[in-house]
């Protein structure tokens, strides 16, 4: 059925009809949306048999869906930005102990500066935490990929991260077809935990492991997770049939036939780079694009495939590992042949800056006159960047750089330096 | 005092058990057939009280729910001590997720368990001082304000004893441990409030909040058998030895508990919805320094020399207790 | 269930550490030497009685107590109790009143009726036994029930000797001593009163017995030169308490002095203000701490009126009955030296409690006898210097009391018993280290101060010879045998069990208390310091 639905509502609906039984929230935008929805559906009994538990932090929330989830009950929660990393221990701890939580990642950037914008900051600084990421492009695959995310989690007993933009998608108000919960229902089996609390047969859960079987625990969840290269396909097979509607696997690519170079990315971004591409597709030139949905596992077999008749890749990211440079273009590259392509890194869309089809149609022209830097930020303010480089260089105490650029630009009254 | 009361002359209710008594009314850890929620291979050190409070309380609450029990605990000794790979000495459904979130796991196993309608299951949290009055504090709060249907159990030894003897909130004036040692002009740590995690309980008006030792595993059964005949959040204090971190002999573990609430330094009482509503009277009244004397960690109180002082003081922190829960 | 790798174990798979590597010390159970078990003259297990009776089996309790003394009701009368001035109890609130215990039980069996049987089959050996005292008739108690014919034989009228010429009706009631008598005449032993045995080897001759034992007791009251006018009404403590079970009461008058600080003082000046002496004066050369009664008797006859003259002796008796004293001082060692000062008292008749000693004409003409000091020197095994002849009671040299009579008999009946088989007597259990206060862990005793049995109000006790002390109900006895801290044998309280922090210690059935489980055990000891009653013991792991 179709609506005209805000993307955090209609991810809250999407949750609702995969039938959660414990919620546990921390209120953190631009993810609030989400579980404000929920809680009220839960309060509605819209949801029932349900508990939403308001937790005092994300630490909590993350610890209270592991208790659930270990006694055996389908256990959601949502979050963003410095909450995900505030619960950073617990993320490592459910995945460790195989707890099929699904959490929806706003995404947002992380302080400080403290700034409440979307970029992949966050969950690319979980992204070894041993949860699956899928990363969506637009609302309605974020309401079809938390019902794939629910099947794929309890598949494998593995934690799953639907990553959607915060405010982009999360705040958008878009046309979504929701699906029915009878759909819901075929595709999505009561959950059957691997193992659970139950003192009808007691366990032992969340053992100490020393170092004469630790390798062997992480080999072991290493394997489990690349399972999910396999299990993501079937599955999404599976509900574009439940659907009737094509579901992206692993990735999706966009007018790929016979382009030289390709534009890789994650998430919502990518609805722009394909404007560019049309654009620049439109002018003669051979491009296209690759979204990437599962970033954890890391595609490398698919991404090779789709790469493989390309010169060129650039790689949009919209987080930075500081000190070295681009996160997915270093799995890209992974994935590559030595040599097989060229692959540009470019941040971009840092802490909620827009990225606009001019300006990427810009960068690929740069890249097609062979003018773009192995990495590269999109649209930086290079004036400002090099006076406060200057500055910094002239005089060791000048100040907090962030300050000095808004200074700079005007945002903030200069006041005597 | 919770506990029942029980007409035995020989050995009165101070004792485990006794021949004479009905079954009915013997101690749990009496009973052949206990359960043994932590059971023998577990790798505590000689003498662990920890080991002992909580076998006292885990199979009392077993005792009280016929076994439908399952509880999360925090990291610590407790947890090291019963679960390194590959062997576990708990026979009861038990997960270690973190140090700091035992409180916030049993939460959701508490909600999982209602939403599966399975009200006969009752959960259990529990940790040692660190992750309770320090690093899990938060969550325990949050479990508590919200009143969630939780026994939380804290088996305090006073200091962070699995990672080698460092203070924690709870680490009592003047007690040596390797991060307040037993130099300068004020030797030991610092006198100030401590945390009362007791009493911060009980500002959280919940329904039940008890302190108790492992010198009398009766009143430790009964609080938790009381305790289990409430729902909603509810606090149990344990105060454990550690022969290792206080540095008294393996034999003294009890001995020295006992004396803890005997000089009235650890004072035992029941609370319910945020108000006393019990204390356990001292039997035999000791001066804190025969409690002291017992324990390395207080050795520089009476060596090279006897400081009066800190002694006054620790003194004076009895008799406060005395007079503040009514303790003769 | 699937279980993940290591991060998910089975329950109870620790049971694979066998953590009892770790011990350099071991606990191990034992058994220590009550002392009350010590201290008993009649070699009573008072703690393994006391155990039954905590459990409310009173004939149990009971049988336990005839294996060593067939008189449990009167000795739970007369026996001054050396049991509870040794009970490790004491020191935590009050003594066990084992005695008060005793007498319930003793009077429950008489009033039930419970009787003893023999042990063993007829052994066709005669024993002769000389003076039905309390050492007589234990000797004849035991002896029947090892299986051999006895007949006592007594000068006096009446079973009982001292039991029933001695001790006056108020402290041990006819009907009671009569009571256990006749139960150990039902064990088919002969009795002849009235019997005076004059020449011992000319009895066992006739009689062709193939052993005897000589009890004669101590009846004749010693007598100490006092200058008298002839009027002078003396007599003394053994013959007034004698003819207390003729037919006709002495007459004392009004005002009785009685000379002597012992026992039989006591008894002897109790039974004058019962006679109707309105003055029961009793006149002592040293102090009260010096005194040989018992504090309790001294605190009855005080409080039934009977006056104390300390350090005083008496010089002469006059016509008119007027006594006169001499002051006494103690000198530093302690003894009472004669200061000259002189006072007059006034007497109607003046008792002599100065002591007993035995007849032994019957021995005259045996050979191979020794006798010292007026009494008979026997050795290790109760035997006289004849083979045969047995001696035990007031007449050998020891502590001269009903209780150390009876455990005469129970000891030379299993000497003459081993003789007469020609084999020797069976070793008793190895004697263990005594059970001090020190090893016990008391904190785990409620606090429960000792049942003070109901005495008969002052009144009646003054005029009648109705028993003074009275004895428990059966909930007062209960209560007091529970006060028994089993010092030094387990008693199951599970202690070890509950305290132990490796579940180490293993719960047996009832009654076969517990085991260490070695495997296991780490040897902290908090089993040895936790046990209430010190039957742990942590000894040095074997290297």
């Amino acid at each position: 059925m179709l609506e005209q639905l805000e993307g955090s509502r209609a991810v809250a609906r999407a949750v609702a009809l995969c039938r959660p039984e414990v919620i546990p929230a921390y209120p953190i935008s631009p993810q609030t949306h989400i579980v404000e929805a929920l809680s009220a559906m839960v309060k509605a009994e819209e949801i029932a048999p349900c508990e939403f538990v308001n937790v005092e932090s994300e630490y909590a929330a993350m610890s209270v869906a592991i208790g659930a989830s270990a006694t055996g009950a389908r256990t959601y929660t949502a979050t963003a930005s410095q909450g995900l990393l505030y619960m950073a221990e617990a993320l490592y701890n459910a995945s460790g102990l195989g707890l099929p939580i699904v959490m929806t990642v706003a995404n947002r950037a992380i302080g400080a500066p403290i700034n409440i914008w979307n970029d992949h900051s966050d969950s690319m600084s979980q992204r070894d935490s041993g949860w699956l990421q899928l990363y969506v492009e637009s609302n309605q695959e974020a309401v079809d990929t938390h019902l794939l995310a629910f099947r794929l989690a309890e598949e494998l007993s593995l934690p799953v991260m639907v990553c959607m933009d915060g405010f982009i998608l999360t705040h958008a108000y878009e046309r979504i077809d929701l699906p029915s919960q009878e759909q819901v229902d075929e595709f999505l089996p009561a959950y059957e935990p691997r193992q659970v609390l139950d003192p009808d047969e007691p366990v032992t859960i969340g053992a100490m492991v020393g170092p004469e079987a630790f390798t062997e625990v992480k080999y072991l969840a290493h394997v489990k997770q690349l399972q999910a290269l396999e299990t993501i396909p079937e599955l999404s097979g599976e509900l574009g049939d439940v659907l009737g509607r094509q579901q992206d696997g692993l990735l999706r690519g966009y007018r790929c036939e016979e382009a030289e170079t390709i534009v890789v990315a994650l998430g919502s971004v990518l609805g722009t780079i394909e404007d560019a591409v049309d654009e620049l597709r439109d002018r003669g030139v051979k491009v296209g694009a690759v979204g990437v949905k599962a970033f954890r596992p890391f595609p490398l077999a698919a991404v090779r495939e789709a790469l493989a008749g390309a010169a060129r890749v650039v790689v949009i990211e919209k987080a930075l590992a500081l000190g070295v440079g681009g996160i997915l273009s270093e799995n890209v590259q992974t994935a590559l042949p030595h040599g097989a392509a060229r692959v540009h890194t470019v941040i971009a869309g840092l802490g909620g800056r827009p990225i606009t089809t001019a300006s990427l149609v810009g960068l690929l022209e740069d890249a097609f006159e062979e003018r773009l830097e192995q990495m590269s930020f999109l649209d930086l303010n290079v004036e400002l960047v090099e006076r406060e480089l200057e500055r910094t260089r002239a005089t060791r105490r000048s100040g907090p750089p962030a300050e000095n650029m808004l200074r700079d630009i005007g945002t903030v009254a200069a006041g005597p330096v | 005092m919770a506990s029942r009361p029980i007409k035995f002359y020989q050995v009165g209710s101070h004792a485990a058990g006794n021949r004479l008594l009905d079954p009915e009314l013997s101690s749990v850890q009496a009973d052949p057939n206990r359960s043994n929620s932590i059971t023998k291979g577990h790798r505590a050190c000689q003498g662990c009280g920890e080991a002992l409070g909580a076998r006292y309380a885990l199979d009392a609450a077993m005792r009280a729910t016929s076994g439908q029990l399952i509880a999360a605990n925090a990291t610590g000794c407790l947890e090291v001590f019963s679960t390194p790979y590959p062997e576990s000495s708990w026979q009861m459904p038990w997960l270690h997720s973190l140090f700091a979130n035992a409180p916030s796991v049993a939460t959701g196993i508490a909600a999982a368990l209602k939403v599966k309608g399975r009200s006969d299951v009752r959960v259990i949290g529990q940790g040692g001082d660190g992750g309770t009055v320090d690093i899990g504090m938060a969550c325990l709060s949050g479990m508590f304000e919200r009143n969630d249907d939780v026994l939380y159990i804290c088996y305090d030894n006073e200091a962070y004893m699995n990672t080698g003897v460092q203070r924690s909130g709870s680490t009592p004036p003047a007690a040596r441990t390797m991060t307040t040692q037993a130099v300068g002009a004020e030797p030991g740590n610092v006198f100030g409030q401590g945390k009362d995690m007791a009493r911060i309980a009980m500002a959280h008006d919940i329904p039940y909040v008890a302190t108790a030792t492992i010198a009398d595993l009766r009143d430790v059964e009964a609080k938790v058998e009381r305790a289990m005949e409430l729902h909603g959040a509810r606090y149990l204090h344990i105060l454990v030895t550690c022969p290792l971190g206080w540095s008294c002999a393996a034999a003294d573990s009890i001995k020295v508990a006992r004396l803890a609430k005997e000089t009235g330094l650890f004072p035992v009482f029941e609370a319910e919805l945020g108000h006393v509503s019990a204390v356990s009277k001292i039997r035999r009244r000791r001066p804190v320094e025969e409690y002291l004397k017992l324990q390395g960690r207080y050795s520089h109180l009476f060596k090279p020399n006897r400081r009066e002082d800190v002694l006054a003081h620790i003194q004076a922190i009895a008799d406060r207790n005395i007079e503040r829960y009514g303790l003769l | 269930m699937d279980k993940p790798f290591a991060i998910t174990l089975d329950v109870g798979s620790s049971l694979a550490n066998k953590t009892g590597a770790w011990r350099d010390e071991r606990p191990v159970y034992v058994d220590r030497l009550p002392p009350c078990n010590k201290g008993c003259p009649a070699g009573e297990n008072i703690q393994a009685w006391l155990y039954h009776a905590e459990e409310g089996r009173y004939e149990d309790a009971w049988r336990q107590i005839v294996q060593d003394n067939p008189f449990p009701a009167v000795m739970g009368r007369v026996c001054y109790h050396p049991c509870t001035t040794v009970c490790n109890r004491a020191e935590l609130d009050e003594a066990v009143g084992i005695n008060s215990v005793e007498r319930f039980l003793g009077d429950q069996a008489i009033e039930q009726g419970w009787t003893v049987q023999a042990d063993a089959e007829p052994s066709g050996k005669r024993v002769l036994v000389v003076g039905a005292g309390p050492s007589g008739l234990s000797a004849a108690y035991h002896l029947a029930r090892l299986g051999h014919e006895v007949v006592i034989r007594d000068a006096g009228p009446l079973p009982g000797g001292m039991m029933r010429f001695g001790i006056p009706a108020y402290r041990l009631p006819r009907d009671v001593l009569q009571a256990e008598i006749d139960r150990i005449l039902a064990l088919g032993v002969t009795l002849e009163c009235d019997h005076k045995v004059a020449d011992i080897q000319d009895e066992i001759d006739e009689g062709a017995f193939d052993a005897a034992f000589l009890a004669v007791g101590a009846h004749i009251g010693r007598r100490a030169y006092i200058p008298a006018g002839e009027a002078a009404h003396i007599l003394d403590a053994v013959s007034l308490l004698r003819s207390m079970e003729g037919e006709e009461r002495p007459l004392l008058g009004r005002r009785v002095v009685i000379y002597g600080g012992g026992n039989t003082a006591m008894d002897a000046a109790r039974t004058a203000k019962r006679l109707g002496a309105s003055d029961a004066i009793v006149v002592y050369r040293r102090t009260q701490e010096q005194m040989g009664a018992h504090e309790f008797e001294l605190q009855e006859a005080l409080e039934e009126g009977v006056v104390m003259k300390w350090l005083s002796t008496i010089k002469s008796a006059g016509e008119d009955g007027t006594l006169t004293l001499e002051r006494m001082e103690l000198d530093e060692t302690g003894f009472p030296q004669p200061t000259g000062e002189l006072e007059q008292l006034e007497s109607d008749s003046l008792v002599l409690a100065l002591g007993q000693e035995a007849d032994l004409s019957l021995l005259d003409g045996v050979p191979d006898l020794e006798v010292a000091d007026g009494v008979v020197k026997v050795d290790a095994s109760m035997m006289t210097g004849r083979p045969g002849i047995f001696a035990g009671g007031d007449m050998v040299p020891a502590e001269r009391s009903v209780t150390v009579g009876v455990g005469h008999g129970k000891k030379a009946a299993r000497n003459i018993d081993a003789w007469l088989r020609g084999s020797a007597v069976a070793a008793g259990p190895t004697k263990h280290e005594e059970a001090s206060f020190a090893g016990l862990n008391t904190w785990y005793f409620s606090d429960a101060p000792k049942t003070v049995a109901p005495r008969l109000e002052m009144v009646r006790r003054q005029s009648s010879f109705a028993e003074v002390q009275l004895g428990l109900d059966a909930e007062n006895a209960l209560f007091e045998a529970r006060r028994c801290l089993s010092c030094g044998n387990c008693f199951e309280c599970d202690n070890c069990y509950g305290l132990c922090p490796d579940n180490a210690v293993i719960k047996l059935d009832p009654g076969a208390r517990y085991e260490i489980d070695y495997d296991y055990c780490k040897g902290c000891g908090i089993c040895a310091e936790e046990c209430p009653c010190g039957a742990i013991e942590m000894v040095p792991e074997p290297s």
